[in-house]
């Protein structure tokens, strides 16, 4: 056990040299550390309730989802009846299907073929919490009734399909509107079929965050139905093409046409600025080619009539069309503050997600606190390292400060460990490494107390150092995988600051193990070879 | 240099007599932790329990909880909770989950912030704040038992390989033992219990495992080496021979928590409380009082001691 040939002591040496400094980058200032060679441009990420920031979960609203598809089937479906020249009595969503009731029964074999078109084949496996689908359907089911009802519905794969198409497109749209706020690195990712997870470190308003991610920000430009004011409306029968929708700030009602005139879509850019009469904060935005052309077209058919600018379902403003707007390129006002209008540009630039999110989960710390753990972890890790330190120097002498400096390399290790995995440092994972320091002691603690042993059983120096070390050794795995299995299932079900736990702890036992078969080995063996120990100083 | 010697050399505890006593003190504690568990019950925090958690910093002066918890009982939004958390200007501002769905959530949280606003202006910082929704609060709580039952099941399985089974249940019985002894404790000392507090028991459940294969590794070895020694003796003979160790580790782990505890700040309180009475206090005991003695009655070296008496 204490002969470790020169190849062997050379490589442990290395491995261990590399691993410790591979945590180097973490101590450079920035600017020298972009300098570094990319491979090596690796560090600790500190964890949000260090540095400070928002972790959001979003789901994806599934039931606004299924209720557009719907929507969008009852459309379809319209159009197919209409183009077959087939008379029906009633088309509408009722539950989850849609149903339509023929004026002839006999129509229905002429029809079922066509709506069968509507069909598509989906394949694919796909799951979704509390249930799940699995193989290849068609996205449509069509049920004949009989009598001439026909009931339509999506099928479970095709919202899952939808919902995951809208996870996609949403992950670009928030990227865009996120990277407005000019964070540095945030993280954008989806999380199982209809999650995004959304993380900002170092975010000093995490309010204005949410504010951005909770809009759908679906803009349209659409004609105010003048033949009936809001206060009418809302006593009275609204006209079949036309809805009452509220005013954003006053709540006033206001009847607008259901046909969306220009969308918002069609734009093609959105900057805050100010209005230059009234010195009003109001947003400037520009169509592409395809929106100015209609915005003109109904500009010029509407002039001195009120069109309404409506988001995600409430108006904006709704003001006089005074002239033409040929060129393609308008202004929103709605008193506005100037971060509203900042805000809104900002969302019509990302443009509106497929559908709307809403927050499941967050957790926000502020840059205050983070800074304040840092200084608390900083000072236990050093309590607790003098602590242990002093402790087994007290009981084990020599042997002690051998134990010391392979607990300190040890933390070394893990620094480098966590470095090359650019692993996440939280609050609990540096709990994670002093409870490793003072559970690395423990595999020199055995192979120590296990030479006492062999020495009161009789054993000479050498020889009891020998055999300590290698029935300790076993020991030593044995203890560690233990803690180790825990510590794995912790990272697999942790999340956040609990799996920075878990890492530091799994690291930490993995290192300790090393050292303990490693480095303790050597520095002993080397002083054997040197002293030649008639005694054993423990 | 004289060095520190805790636990002297040769010690000979009859440490399964002492079973007599360690077994009943055992049960009895098991039955009054479960007993609280289920009259006093865990103080289930956000995490599990869905809600909204918001940590409050006064910069002008002490915080005036009277004031707070007026302002926020204004807004009807439930039970609610008011703590003073560290000094006198943080306060931990606990408001139970919402009726109508995932956004009623964040309604109230914004809610809280404009009444606190009101009353404090620009002199208050909001340190932290937590919003976990119905549905993510139901799968943690999943998750977290799972990933108990997962963590004893797979370090089962791995001390059957290691050992014989009747270790792997003595362990598992041990085990078993300290996570109730430490939700009994959770429920009297009424310690949020949240995703950390599982994190606390999965590391109780880690260490207090690597004490107990320690010994029973002790114990395989002199069951080998030694064919004619009673099982009680060995048994005996396996934990004083370890118990230095034992000590030792203890102290340094100890240690190590009690820096934690001390310095490492409020955020982690909880979770180091619950680590240093499991692992410190629960872990060593069981060890060595339930752990060894239990095998005893789980038939290790049965077979083994009837073939002596068949040599004599």
């Amino acid at each position: 056990m204490l002969h470790i040939s020169r190849l062997r002591a050379t490589v442990i040496l290395l491995i261990t040299l590399f691993i410790c400094l591979s945590a180097a980058p973490n101590f450079l200032p920035e600017t020298t550390f972009e300098k570094l060679p990319r491979w090596t441009q690796r560090h600790i990420v500190l964890g949000l309730d260090l540095q400070g920031g928002s972790h959001i979960l979003l789901e994806v609203d599934s039931p606004a989802v299924r209720k557009e598809m719907l929507q969008d089937l009852l459309d379809s479906a319209r159009q197919v009846l209409r183009e077959a020249r087939i008379g029906y009595t009633g088309l509408a969503v009722r539950s989850s299907n849609v149903e339509v009731r023929l004026r002839n029964p006999a129509d229905v074999e002429q029809v079922l073929p066509k709506l069968e078109q509507l069909s598509q084949s989906i394949g694919g496996i796909a799951r979704l919490r509390g249930g799940g689908v699995i193989g290849v359907q068609s996205s449509l089911e069509i049920t004949n009734m009989g009598e001439g009802l026909i009931r339509l519905a999506p099928t479970d794969l095709a919202i899952l399909e939808r919902i995951r198409q809208a996870v996609d497109q949403s992950l670009q749209i928030i990227e865009r509107r996120i990277n407005e706020l000019g964070t540095v690195e945030p993280l954008i990712q989806r999380q199982g079929v209809d999650r995004i997870l959304v993380q900002v470190p170092g975010l000093q308003d995490p309010a204005r965050l949410k504010e951005l991610l909770g809009k759908t920000a679906k803009l349209d430009f659409r004609l105010v139905d003048v033949s009936i004011t809001g206060q009418q409306a809302l006593q009275g029968a609204v006209p079949l093409d036309s809805e009452i929708l509220y005013g954003s700030k006053q709540r006033e009602p206001y009847v607008i046409k259901k046909a969306v005139a220009v969308s918002g879509g069609d734009l093609t850019d959105a900057q805050p600025g100010f209005d230059q009469r009234t010195n009003e904060p109001v947003v400037n935005f520009r169509f592409n080619s395809t929106g100015a052309r209609r915005f003109a077209q109904i500009t010029q058919e509407n002039v001195n009539r009120p069109f309404a600018i409506v988001l995600d379902n409430q108006v904006i403003s709704a003001p006089v069309i005074r002239e033409p707007i040929l060129g393609g390129s308008g202004q929103i006002s709605g008193s506005f503050t100037v971060q509203e209008a900042n805000d809104l540009a900002i969302l019509l630039r990302a443009g509106a997600l497929p559908a709307p999110l809403t927050i499941i989960e967050e957790r926000t710390v502020g840059p205050g606190l983070g800074q304040d753990s840092i200084e608390k972890g900083k000072i236990a890790s050093y309590v607790g390292s003098v602590a242990v330190v002093v402790f087994m120097f007290l009981t084990y002498g020599l042997f002690g400060l051998f134990a010391n400096v392979a607990v300190m390399i040890n933390v070394a290790m893990i620094f480098g460990v966590l470095s090359l995995l650019n692993a996440t440092l939280t609050l609990p994972g540096i709990a994670g490494i002093v409870l490793t320091v003072g559970i690395a002691v423990d595999s020199n603690v055995l192979i120590y107390e296990r030479i006492r042993e062999e020495v009161r059983a009789g054993r000479t120096a050498i020889n009891a150092i020998d055999a300590g070390f290698s029935r300790a050794l076993a020991t030593i795995m044995d203890s560690n995988i233990t803690t180790f299995i825990a510590a794995a299932v912790l990272f697999y079900i942790g999340t956040g600051p609990v799996r920075g736990f878990a890492v530091t702890l799994g690291i930490g036992i993995i290192t300790t193990v090393f050292t303990a078969f490693t480095l303790t080995r050597m520095i002993v063996a080397y002083w054997v070879r040197w002293k030649r120990p008639q005694r054993v100083p423990i | 240099m004289r060095l520190l010697r805790i636990v002297p050399d040769d010690t000979k505890f009859d440490f399964m007599r002492f079973r007599r006593v360690s077994f009943p003190i055992s049960a009895v504690m098991s039955i009054i932790a479960i007993a609280l568990y289920f009259f006093v019950g865990l103080n289930f925090g956000i995490d599990f329990k869905g809600g909204t958690l918001i940590e409050v910093r006064t910069s002008a002066g002490a915080a005036d909880l009277a004031q707070m918890r007026a302002a926020i009982a204004r807004l009807e939004l439930g039970e609610f909770q008011l703590q003073q958390f560290g000094s006198p200007q943080d306060v931990l501002i606990r408001v139970s989950q919402q009726s109508g769905g995932e956004r009623a959530q964040q309604e109230a949280v914004a809610k809280v912030r404009g009444a606190l606003d009101q009353l404090y202006g620009n002199n208050i910082e909001y340190r932290r704040v937590e919003v976990v929704g119905p549905r993510v609060s139901g799968e943690l709580l999943s998750f977290g038992i799972i990933g108990l039952i997962l963590a004893i099941g797979s370090i089962f399985v791995y001390l059957w390989f290691r050992f014989e089974w009747q270790f792997a249940l003595g362990a598992m019985v041990a085990n078993v033992h300290d996570l109730v002894l430490t939700i009994g404790f959770m429920s009297l000392a009424q310690i949020d219990f949240d995703l950390t507090s599982i994190a606390a028991l999965l590391t109780i459940l880690g260490y207090s495992l690597n004490d107990t294969v320690v010994i029973y590794d002790r114990i395989r070895e002199m069951l080998r080496r030694y064919k004619r020694i009673p099982m009680a003796d060995l048994l005996n003979a396996s934990v004083n021979s370890t118990l230095s160790r034992s000590v030792i580790t203890h102290v340094t782990v100890t240690l190590a928590l009690l820096a934690l505890l001390l310095f490492g700040g409020q955020a982690i309180h909880s979770f180091t409380a619950t680590m240093m009475f499991g692992v410190v206090l629960v872990g060593t005991y069981t060890s060595i009082f339930i752990a060894a003695p239990v095998l005893i009655y789980l038939g290790v070296g049965l077979g083994r001691e009837t073939g002596q008496e068949g040599e004599t």
